[in-house]
């Protein structure tokens, strides 16, 4: 047994476990499991956006060679009811706070009556490879008659618009309002008032690897075994249950190693409960792999928000009203209600102090994909707006767009700081830490500095170039609830086992949390085993999402931890025959302090705790050495960030030349700060590709006109800029470890801060870039309007 | 169409025989016909670069080609990479620079990094990020990538 690292794990950059199996070529993914006896299943998706189900006929479907089984929206919708319990509740002080009004459409598993967007599958079909399942699905003869289709949100709000739910009655399908001061009354009597429309476009999580289902059903123990590509396996168990009506111990659901997620995957999918359905109702082995173009069609689109704001303001920059109405075009259903739109509204203010305020939402209906949680969920899109704010509020005044910004941010004197509207786990909002100005003048400062770059910018102009600086700065609620699991053993082998509800999808959980756990033991790193993603291993869970993991599994895994250490020094005080207060635990062994001889290891200790004639627990007390615990936060832990970054927008091509991005990130006491890093500078990348290059995009007809990776433009390593992450480390006073969560930082920033750039650098020309992305087009034009 | 032919490839070393449809892609039969799944699919149309191999000792998306037209082909794929235990040192820098995370990519980048600096002598950082815009990474930012392959192709410290 190796030593215990003195200075513990927690706070150094431990190498990744996961490392070795990836890079051999060994990691196993969903579409790299076998299973005796599997049949592939493949959808048909619709191609029309909105259309009646006249006929479905599987005649030719079935003679195809190879085919096993095929099954359409209407007969499943016999079997399986729509999906079930997937709206995150409303908690108490949210419902009582916020203004609402909700009514999401029920989903059914797959189209019944009509087909609602181009990609919502209508029938499945099993065969004996993937290429006949396809070769089958070509083969169904379906009869559709057109409606009339709403690809535009406004639109789909008119009186004379179709609706898309007849049993919801209207295309609104939630309104949100939430206020705090008197909005009207400061914004009537500000001395300056600006008014904006800002748009932020369709994108998505686009994880490298596709979503994926396997299933196995076993008769003898009527029992399934799922495998899904997600981060969610304790919820996909809890609906697989439900839609089946199972006990969820008797369904084992695994994510066994995941290609990225990014949100993308971060909820229960039809898929998840249809390919279960099917391995039941075969009796063989189902699998399911998603292609690309299926993946753009079908997985959950995000953002794609139409904001109108408002700002009040005095002379010295000093922000008195903001109001912001907006739309969130949600697609054809709403599978996790209307969670992200309020996610917006909570983070409008960001690190500002304003004392009036009112946000309102209405969630639309549209014939186009499902709209969902991606990395940030919400909060690019408020970032868009607050932070394009501050720069107009700048440019109206004459004043520099960072003096606006410090002038309305929270010192770090006003921790704990009221913001004054419920966070939506319904406990007002409260930033429990950190200092904001100090983030924004170091950012700064990484560029550079601001006379330095005004200067750089003004000759670059005298010689036709265009620099332009663009600030942007967020705040995160993070590590939010309602709670996470997990259960710590120690291993008849003296090893330390735990177990969490986190699903990994690139993290480095299996890292993380062997870092966590060995500093609570103080084991050697090398003795914990991790077993993550696998509901066989914790009774409740609930995974990862929301930049929640870090937080809450270790929150976790720590209360478990001191439960059965507990249990440990009362049984090793009975074999050594001391007093539990002169013992202590360290490197795998507990020992008397002082005295290094007397010691007994956690090998026999765990002998010793186990049940039986050879037990020597003491007297009454409870055997094994295992316990679990569920973390409930009491609220959520507060990161937040300051950005910086410097453009070149070149005139002949409008191409935005990003030539260095900072940002300065808090995220509280990091556990691995190389992995820290890595997860903020990846998100800084996808936060950049949806700045510049990634777009969803329908034609009026509801057809997808970007379903392939050449019309779906990801960063690649050419297009990435230089980029440079500073962290501070203001701990929480809301955990012991003082940890907050990071997963999503990155990504929340660029799309304003890259606004901000591009109108600063085209400022002679006077034009906003106020609607993302920013087209090389939209900079064209511009140059091309000022002549 | 549908009947199959015996395709024979050498594969890292050793040679492999199976059946495949004409319509059937290189990527589907090292995968499910000779049970090689660590090469990865990630779009099946040619942009994403997950599934890259070589082929006759040069980089080739294997979900563009039919396992047909690689019959008698010599086939290198990331599960050749190590010597035994030891990480080949490509791998282990990727491991160093920290340029992976779920590591779905890592396959087809470091197949492609390889023909990169076997192909490209003396590559500056522009050459590395034009040739390893290949492949499709979505969680790193490209950036351990980039000082992985640097150092690789170095030889030396960086």
């Amino acid at each position: 047994m190796t030593a215990t690292s003195p200075d513990g794990y927690i706070g150094r950059s431990v190498p990744r476990r996961e490392d070795r199996r990836l890079l051999l070529g060994q990691g196993s993914y969903v579409a790299d499991l076998v299973l005796p006896d599997m049949v592939h299943a493949a959808f048909a998706r619709s191609q029309l956006a909105h259309a009646r189900i006249v006929s479905i006929d599987f005649a030719r479907t079935m003679a195809e060679p190879g085919a096993v089984f095929a099954l359409d929206g209407a007969g499943l919708a016999g079997e399986m009811p729509p999906i079930g319990g997937m709206q995150v509740t409303a908690p108490k002080g949210w419902a009582e706070r916020v203004e609402h009004r909700i009514a999401l459409p029920p989903q059914n598993l797959m189209a019944s009556d009509r087909v609602r967007y181009v990609g919502e599958a209508f029938a499945v079909v099993c065969a004996d490879s993937r290429y006949t399942a396809e070769d089958a699905v070509e083969a169904i003869d379906a009869e559709f008659e057109s409606l009339p289709v709403a690809v535009d949100p406004e639109a789909a709000i008119a009186p004379e618009a179709e609706v898309i739910h007849p049993g919801i009655g209207t295309n609104a399908v939630a309104e949100l309002h939430v206020e705090k001061g008197d909005v009207a009354g400061a914004m009537e009597t500000a001395p300056h008032r600006i008014r904006r429309r800002f748009r932020h476009h369709r994108y998505a999580a686009m994880p490298i690897e596709c979503r994926g289902v396997a299933a196995e059903y076993d008769r003898r123990t009527d029992s399934l075994t799922v495998w899904s590509s997600t981060q969610v396996v304790h919820w996909v168990r809890k609906e697989i249950a439900f839609s089946l009506g199972m006990a969820e111990e008797k369904i084992r659901v695994l994510a066994p190693d995941v290609g990225g997620g990014f949100g993308g995957k971060g909820h229960v999918y039809p898929e998840d409960l249809i390919i279960p359905y099917l391995a039941r109702r075969l009796g063989r082995p189902v699998r399911w792999v998603e292609d690309r173009h299926e993946h753009i069609l079908n997985a959950a689109h995000s953002r794609d928000n139409i904001h109108d704001a408002e700002i009040g303001f005095d002379d010295t920059g000093r922000i008195l009203a903001f109001r912001d109405r907006f739309i969130v075009d949600s697609g054809a259903y709403s599978p996790v209600g209307a969670g992200v739109a309020y996610n917006t509204t909570a983070h409008l203010l960001g690190p500002y102090h304003v004392d009036n305020f009112a946000g309102g939402t209405t969630v639309v209906v549209t014939n186009k994909t499902p709209n969902a949680p991606y990395r940030g969920a919400g909060r690019p899109e408020a970032v868009q707006v607050t932070e394009r704010l501050m720069d107009i509020v700048a440019d109206t005044l004459g004043m520099e767009p960072a003096e606006v910004r410090l002038r309305n941010m929270i010192g770090p004197e006003r921790m704990p700081y009221e913001v004054g509207l419920p966070y939506r786990d319904g406990v007002p909002m409260t930033y429990d830490s950190g200092d904001y100005p100090a983030s924004l003048r170091r950012a700064i400062e990484e560029v550079g500095g601001v006379d330095g770059f005004r200067e750089r910018q003004k000759k670059a102009r005298a010689e036709g170039r265009y620099l332009g600086l663009g600030l942007g700065c967020y705040t995160e609620g993070t590590g939010v609830g309602p709670f996470e699991g997990a259960t710590v053993k120690v291993d008849p082998s003296g090893k330390i086992v735990v177990s969490t509800g986190a699903c990994p999808i690139g993290q480095g959980h299996e890292t993380v949390f062997a870092q966590v756990t060995a500093d609570a033991w103080r084991v050697p790193i090398e003795d914990v085993v991790v077993l993550l993603a696998d509901t066989s291993t914790l009774t409740m869970g609930y995974g990862s999402i929301a930049s929640r993991s870090t937080v809450t599994s270790s929150m976790a895994i720590g209360d478990a931890s001191d439960k059965v250490k507990a249990k440990v020094l009362a049984v090793a005080a009975n074999l050594l025959e001391a007093s539990e207060a002169d013992l202590e635990l360290r490197d795998g062994k507990v020992s008397v302090k002082g005295v290094p001889d007397m010691a007994v290891t956690l090998r026999e200790i765990a002998a010793a705790a186990a049940p039986g004639w050879l037990s020597r627990r003491p007297e009454g007390s409870e055997a094994g050495l295992e316990a679990t615990s569920y973390y409930e936060p009491p609220t959520v832990t507060w990161a937040y960030a300051s950005n910086a970054a410097i453009v070149e927008v070149e005139p002949d091509t409008g191409r935005v030349r990003v030539e260095r991005y900072v940002e300065v990130h808090d995220a509280g006491r990091l556990v691995n700060p190389g992995l820290a890093d890595g997860q903020v500078k990846g998100g800084l990348v996808q936060g950049l590709g949806g700045a510049l290059y990634e777009s969803i995009e329908y034609d009026e007809t509801g057809q997808l006109l970007t379903g392939s990776f050449a019309d779906y433009l990801l960063p690649t390593a050419a297009e990435t800029p230089p980029i440079e992450v500073v962290h501070m480390e203001t701990p929480t006073p809301l955990n012991p470890l003082g940890v907050k969560g990071l997963g999503e930082g990155g990504a929340i920033a660029p799309p304003a801060v890259i606004a901000n750039a591009v109108t600063d650098a085209l400022k002679p020309f006077g034009v906003e870039f106020n609607t993302l992305p920013i087209r090389w087009q939209d900079v064209r034009a511009a140059f091309d309007a000022a002549g | 169409m549908t009947a199959k032919r015996s395709v024979t490839v050498t594969v890292n070393g050793e040679t492999r025989t199976g059946e495949a449809e004409p319509r059937m892609l290189l990527s589907d039969f090292l995968r499910e016909t000779l049970g090689l799944t660590g090469t990865h699919v990630g779009c099946e149309h040619g942009i994403c670069g997950a599934c890259t191999v070589h082929v006759n000792g040069e980089a080739a998306r294997s979900c563009l080609m039919f396992a047909v037209q690689a019959d008698g082909a010599e086939i290198e794929t990331v599960e050749g990479l190590a010597d035994g235990e030891t990480l080949h040192r490509l791998q282990q820098l990727f491991s160093k620079h920290r340029a992976l995370q779920c590591g779905f990519c890592t396959p087809g980048m470091l197949m492609t990094a390889l023909d990169l600096v076997r192909h490209r002598p003396n590559l500056s950082e522009a050459e590395i990020r034009s040739g390893m815009a290949a492949v499709l990474c979505r969680c790193t930012g490209y950036e351990g990538i980039v000082h992985a392959v640097a150092e690789y192709a170095s030889g030396g410290e960086r």
